[in-house]
């Protein structure tokens, strides 16, 4: 059968028919996989709080407060046992990092004391700005890493700065932009914290 | 055509990156461990079989001249749908390749498999093509990601078999380019004494 002739008519034709066709299964399979993402969303946030903060027993991804700062928005998730505030989780950012935006979620006792960071996005070098995450400087002995040092520390009394800077954090080795930057996200999700100031409702 | 044969040519003789160089954007930005080189390979071949067999299913219906187009529009459905499933059922990986995913509609295989094979060829002849290109290039990838793993964080597959990290210039960029250098020298003496 001979190829069909590219008059007008009949390239406007099969361009139609195959956008057509190919939107119509597209929206099949974004139906289908609608619920499937939205649950594996949920599942993410929810690990990455529960990381952070103390065991809660409520869904902390439903209890959602944003606080719009300079160039992008805080979100505040509250971890609740009972009736009571036994943390709050921060998803805090900064653009300061050595490859841009680092993403962190901090999570914060009532009293504003840090109780655990992780780091949920970031672009850092690898086997430098990258040991901000637990896993990569992780020492098996003491089963410490470098972001550890944040734990218990409170940014309302403490001073959240590199040595350099004359702050109280031992800044990563040949990393001391990625690890300002850290700084920076912890002390940004403090300060967002004294703004919204949650209590217990 | 032996099918065989067919079905081989992408793994040595017609490797889509070690001899005709296609597709490195990839190849170079997210082979940084085997498991990303082996999931962004595997990514690429469904699209690759998928589009090989709907295009050599359509070809005669689409005119010459808005051929490119179309080939394009149905490239890109197959892998947005790749995307969506991913997300959908394993999001850690779909961290990983991220950014690339949506990229595999510019990547020059599947165009040039889709243009140069399969719009000339019958159904089954095309499918294999697409599948024996595909899975040679997830043998590139995945060995190409295995070799900067093991020497730039001292592990395989995410299985860690020194502590600390290992020669860390092969995880970033310029380890892809020395790596994929000396693979392609090592694929082509093979090849060449196979002729």
């Amino acid at each position: 059968m001979a190829k069909k002739e590219s008059t007008f008519t009949n390239m406007v034709f099969t361009l139609f028919l195959v956008t057509l066709l190919a939107s119509t299964a597209l929206a099949l399979v974004y139906e289908a996989t609608k619920g499937p993402i939205e649950e594996a969303k949920r599942l993410k946030k929810m690990n990455a709080i529960a990381e952070v903060v103390p065991e809660f027993d409520n869904d902390p991804g439903t209890d959602v407060r944003k606080l719009g700062t300079g160039k992008d928005t805080l979100y505040f998730y509250r971890a609740l046992m009972g009736d009571e505030v036994i943390g709050i989780a921060v998803e805090s950012y900064t653009y300061t990092g050595f490859s841009g935006l680092v993403k962190i979620m901090v999570g914060f006792l009532p009293d504003g004391t840090i109780y655990n960071t992780s780091v949920l996005e970031h672009a850092e070098t690898p086997g430098l700005g990258d040991k901000m995450i637990k896993e990569k400087s992780l020492d098996k002995a003491t089963g410490l890493s470098w972001s550890s040092q944040f734990d218990g520390k409170n940014p309302g009394s403490d001073n959240i700065q590199v040595k350099q800077d004359d702050g109280e954090v031992d800044a990563i080795t040949a990393a001391t932009i990625s690890s300002r930057a850290f700084c920076d996200a912890v002390q940004r999700a403090y300060d967002g914290l004294q703004e919204v100031k949650i209590e217990n409702e | 055509m032996d099918q065989w044969k067919n079905f081989s040519k992408g793994f040595f003789k017609e490797n889509a990156v070690f001899v005709l160089l296609l597709g490195l954007c990839p190849t170079l930005g997210l082979t940084t461990s085997a498991v990303n080189g082996l999931g962004m390979g595997l990514a690429t071949t469904f699209v690759l079989l998928m589009s090989n067999i709907v295009v050599s299913l359509i070809k005669r219906f689409i005119p010459d001249k808005v051929r490119i187009p179309s080939f394009i529009v149905i490239i890109a459905s197959f892998v947005t749908i790749v995307e969506l499933v991913m997300q959908a059922y394993v999001p850690d990986l779909f961290a990983a390749l991220g950014l690339f995913i949506p990229l595999i509609v510019v990547n020059c295989l599947v165009l040039g498999r889709a243009e140069a094979f399969a719009s000339k060829n019958n159904l089954v002849t095309s499918a294999i093509d697409g599948l024996g290109m595909g899975l040679g290039f997830s043998m590139a990838l995945t060995i190409l990601g295995a070799v900067r793993e093991i020497l730039g964080s001292g592990s395989i597959f995410g299985w860690k078999f020194i502590a600390g990290d290992g020669m860390i210039v092969f995880v970033l960029a310029p380890g892809a380019f020395l790596v994929l250098g000396y693979l392609i020298v090592i694929v082509n003496k093979i090849n060449k004494k196979g002729a």
